[in-house]
């Protein structure tokens, strides 16, 4: 167990002076340019094509820069972006309700629970304005009125309707956009496209980050690729928990590797949970679905008064009925932010009171919308919703109420990265859900498409210029060079390893078992016996894992076992690192519930004496504990408060 | 309420497999016992995890999300793309579409534009290739106008969103008789030849996305099957918006050529 150092210096974020509103606009300023003549002379790795990667390449690929995308995917168009679906935020105040930038920016920062970069939030709200004109213009399909302009629904966490979407297929309809982009990038040269190519590691030299190295996936060609600049844009790392919403392949493996070459892990017992997922309904289970959370507008939540109730919904009568969002929050009621909505779940199913067959459930319920709104109307709003609901469940949502249990969604935590987007190693930059930053301990709903295509669009464009500009004249390290031909050797090396093991359980198989001690203990709550448990528990795990995993086939084909077994490898170290970083972090904040530290009343209780910092981990070598850096988090322009949603 | 466990059913699996993709393929026979809950590609993980206990290589098949959205799934199931479930990717398919003692088919979407890469697993790269001859709107980023200075009539946002719904699985090619992707092909020409944005670009676009079709995918017969097999129902009446855009790109480009 490594403790703080007192010793280590605190990161500099290098936030630029000013005022919170004039920081972006004069830093945008300041930096330097590499004149449109000079792009063409750097050559930009973008890894991932979901919106965040897809969003940069295509801009970098217009501003001239030579571009190479890498998706492990057979189309940049499949990222896991294209499964949100209810909407993505800008402060455009079409609806005249008081919404501005710097609304959103509070809304924000507060709920984050107060773990987030001002002046990263506050730039993120400044261009989200930006977002919602750049995909109209691209041809995505927002939801209008009947005058043909653009509408706007309210979501969790905010009292205004600054919600953008396009049916429950936003981003879809956003990645689509994002993706065309890139193809257009593609057709005129400017992107070089690499699909079914999986990034296995990060390549530096002399401290700089110079390239990376892939495996294809069908060949098993093991390839270097050099570039003054990397940028990662890889995604979250939800399948740790292997049960999530995050599609399968889902990984951390590229962010990891990554972190072994130097990059700082910030905070990684940041991990969100999901009010309204379907509940698991038996062993096989692969995944599970998420249903927007947009739902909660109109459904509303309950369970029974009484335990262990087992008669259908339509038997309970409305005074056996516990709406307990409404009662415990009159003014957010069903719509209170998703951390304490997904504890509230948790605390009603523990108590007993939970619906469904394995009692693991509670009802969103749909009768009341339906008889003031017409069943057309809210047809109209969740149709494609409630038809996966009944595909999934059999069970039709129009006549039943829907079941739902919180599940793992999103990572806030993430690589720690400055006010460039840049990680710990220089040259190497991190956008999108993969970095740690805007989000703090918990993300609001409709903000995970924002950040991507913020970071994407108008963020890295900007800041990789200031940076690239100092590199003019130098070309980049030829792939011939030993720390290309090393790197090379050691993921050959990898994939022989796991191929060679011949053990006797599949990597699902451990994969399975990792999931269940992380969420039993580094979940929806966690306590120190819990947490070290985990610490000792998960090691034992990766070790028999290291000695008993079967990899059949061969490295020259498409393999899949053979890809997951590196990932689930990566999953064993990092769910190391959340334990510690849960266990360090001795406060409730945001998707990270101590139970030790709670209010009177069961609500998180931040310690912000000692707790308003950024924990970056510092990888110290296989088997020697990581080192706990710090970046201290100054608010001067939101009051730190507890967060009240009564 | 129809809240409960599933049943168990055992089912009979006809699995295609073909090591790489210039490899002979066969069919592999398999007995499996599974939940009625499970989703289809469950079963396959199970069968998977039988095999691997089995000292057997797995079966290679293809799926991300799990949710009908990404595109990555999809196989033939008796012979149906995506099998018999109306409007429904592989992955939201579940067993209780099945019963006891079914024999079940299972093979990799057929198509000479699709070539097997392993097992059930095909290349779909084409579909790209169309994408990138014109399937966008020429707006760098940054170049936007405000958003609402357009107002776009509901009517065509709608219509244009139900062609923007293709998840590009490719079901549409693996069920026609011709393996043409006319299908997919005019659903992005609807989508954004119907929004007024997609304009100052739609005779070109049509033009060249329908000519890169050309180069992978064979003609449409009007069959019918690509929109049946379709998981979200993209309707043939964008295939016929497709084909009038087309001819009059032809005629349009024709004239303005005289003009120069």
């Amino acid at each position: 167990m490594s403790s703080p150092s007192p010793v280590t210096p605190r990161l500099d974020a290098k936030v630029p002076v000013g005022a919170i509103a004039d920081k972006w606009q004069n830093h945008k300023f300041s930096m330097n340019l590499v004149n449109p003549n000079n792009k063409r002379r750097f050559d930009v790795i973008v890894v991932g094509t979901g919106l965040a990667g897809a969003s940069a390449a295509a801009s970098l690929g217009e501003l001239g820069y030579r571009v190479k995308a890498f998706t492990f995917h057979d189309s940049p168009r499949r990222a896991h972006s294209i499964a949100a679906q209810g909407g993505i935020n800008a402060a455009k105040n079409y609806p005249n309700d008081g919404d501005s930038v710097h609304r959103l920016f509070y809304d924000t920062v507060k709920g984050g629970d107060y773990r987030s970069r001002e002046a990263n939030v506050h730039r993120l709200a400044e261009v989200s304005v930006d977002i919602i004109d750049q995909a109209t213009a691209q041809g995505v399909p927002f939801a209008r009125d009947y005058g043909g302009l653009l509408d706007n629904r309210s979501f969790g966490g905010a009292q205004v309707s600054r919600t953008f979407y396009a049916r429950g297929q936003t981003g879809q309809q956003l990645l689509i956009g994002a993706y065309s982009a890139l193809m257009r990038q593609v057709a005129a040269g400017t992107v070089e496209l690499h699909s079914r190519s999986e990034l296995l590691d990060v390549v530096k030299k002399d401290g700089r980050a110079c390239g990376i190295v892939t495996r294809d996936l069908l060949s098993g060609e093991v390839t270097p690729h050099s570039a003054h600049a990397v940028v990662l844009a890889t995604g979250g790392y939800g399948n740790v928990y292997f049960l999530s919403t995050n599609a399968m392949m889902c990984n951390v493996t590229a962010a990891w590797r990554a972190h072994k070459q130097g990059a700082f892990f910030a905070n990684p017992c940041y991990t969100q949970i999901h009010p309204t997922c379907i509940p698991v309904s038996d062993d096989f289970q692969s995944k599970l679905t998420l249903m927007s959370e947009s739902l909660r507008n109109d459904g509303r939540i309950w369970v029974p008064t009484t335990f262990d109730d087992a008669r259908p919904a339509a038997d309970v009568p409305e005074s056996e009925r516990d709406y307990y969002l409404e009662r415990k929050y009159p003014a957010f009621g069903n719509l209170v932010p998703r951390d304490v909505a997904s504890r509230n779940a948790k605390t009603v199913c523990d108590e007993g009171r939970g619906v469904g067959p394995l009692k693991n459930g509670v009802y969103l319920d749909f009768a009341a919308a339906i008889s003031r709104d017409g069943l057309e109307a809210i047809s109209d709003k969740y149709g494609n919703l409630f038809d996966m609901y009944h595909r999934i469940t059999g069970e039709n949502p129009y006549e039943q109420p829907m079941r739902i249990y919180p599940a793992i969604h999103y990572t806030m935590g993430g690589l720690w990265v400055d006010y460039h987007l840049m990680t710990t190693v220089p040259g190497l930059y991190c956008i999108g859900e993969a970095n740690f930053s805007d989000h703090g301990a918990n993300r609001l709903g409709a903000s995970a498409l924002m950040q991507g295509l913020a970071d994407g669009y108008f963020v890295l464009p900007y800041t990789i210029g200031d940076d690239l500009a100092g590199l003019l004249g130098q070309a980049v390290v030829p792939t011939n060079d030993p720390v290309f031909t090393e790197a090379v050797r050691g993921v050959e090396d990898e994939q022989k390893r796991w191929l060679s093991i011949n053990g006797t359980r599949s990597v699902d198989h451990f994969h399975r078992e990792l999931g269940r001690i992380v969420w039993e203990y580094i979940g929806m709550a966690r306590n120190q016996p819990g947490l070290e448990k985990a610490l000792t528990e998960i090691p034992a795990l990766r070790e028999e894992f290291h000695s008993d995993v079967r990899v059949l086939g061969s490295a020259e084909t498409l393999n899949q076992s053979l890809e997951k077994a590196g990932r689930v490898a990566d999953f064993f170290d990092l769910a190391e690192l959340m334990a510690r970083d849960a266990l360090e972090r001795e406060e409730s904040c945001g998707g990270h519930f101590r139970e030790e530290h709670q209010t009177a009343e069961g609500e998180a209780q931040r310690d912000d004496e000692n707790f308003a910092h950024v924990a970056a981990w510092e990888w110290n070598g296989d088997g020697t504990a990581q080192t706990r850096h710090r970046e201290e988090l100054d608010f001067e322009n939101v009051a730190l408060a507890q967060r009240s949603y009564k | 309420m129809s809240e409960g466990h599933g049943e168990t059913i055992n089912v009979t699996l006809k699995v295609w497999r073909q090591d790489g993709p210039d490899a002979t393929g066969r069919f592999e026979v398999h007995h499996q016992a599974i939940s009625t809950d499970a989703s289809f590609l469950e079963m396959l993980d199970v069968l998977n995890e039988q095999l691997n206990e089995a000292g057997l290589e797995p079966v290679a098949f293809e799926s991300d999300c799990r949710e009908g959205i990404c595109g990555t799934c999809g196989v033939m199931i008796n012979g149906r793309a995506h099998g018999p479930q109306r409007a429904t990717a592989t992955c939201q398919l579940h067993m209780r579409e099945f019963r006891d003692g079914d024999e079940i088919v299972i093979e990799p979407f057929r198509a000479a534009g699709f070539p097997v890469v392993r097992d059930l697993a095909v290349d779909r790269s084409p579909l790209d290739r169309i994408i990138e001859a014109g399937g966008f709107i020429s707006v760098n980023t940054g170049a936007a106008a405000e958003a609402n200075l357009t107002p776009v009539p509901k009517e065509a946002a709608d219509q244009a969103f139900d062609a923007a719904a293709c998840i590009g699985c490719g079901a549409c090619v693996a069920a026609c008789p011709n393996s043409a992707a006319q299908l997919f092909t005019s659903a992005k020409v609807g989508h954004l030849g119907l929004l007024p944005q997609g304009q100052a670009e739609r005779w070109s676009r049509t033009e060249s996305m329908v000519e890169a079709m050309e180069e992978f995918f064979g003609s449409c017969t009007n069959h019918g099957e690509c929109s049946e097999a379709c998981p979200k129902e993209i309707s043939l009446d964008f295939i016929a918006l497709m084909n009038r855009d087309y001819m009059k790109a032809k005629i349009r480009n024709r004239s303005l050529a005289g003009q120069h």
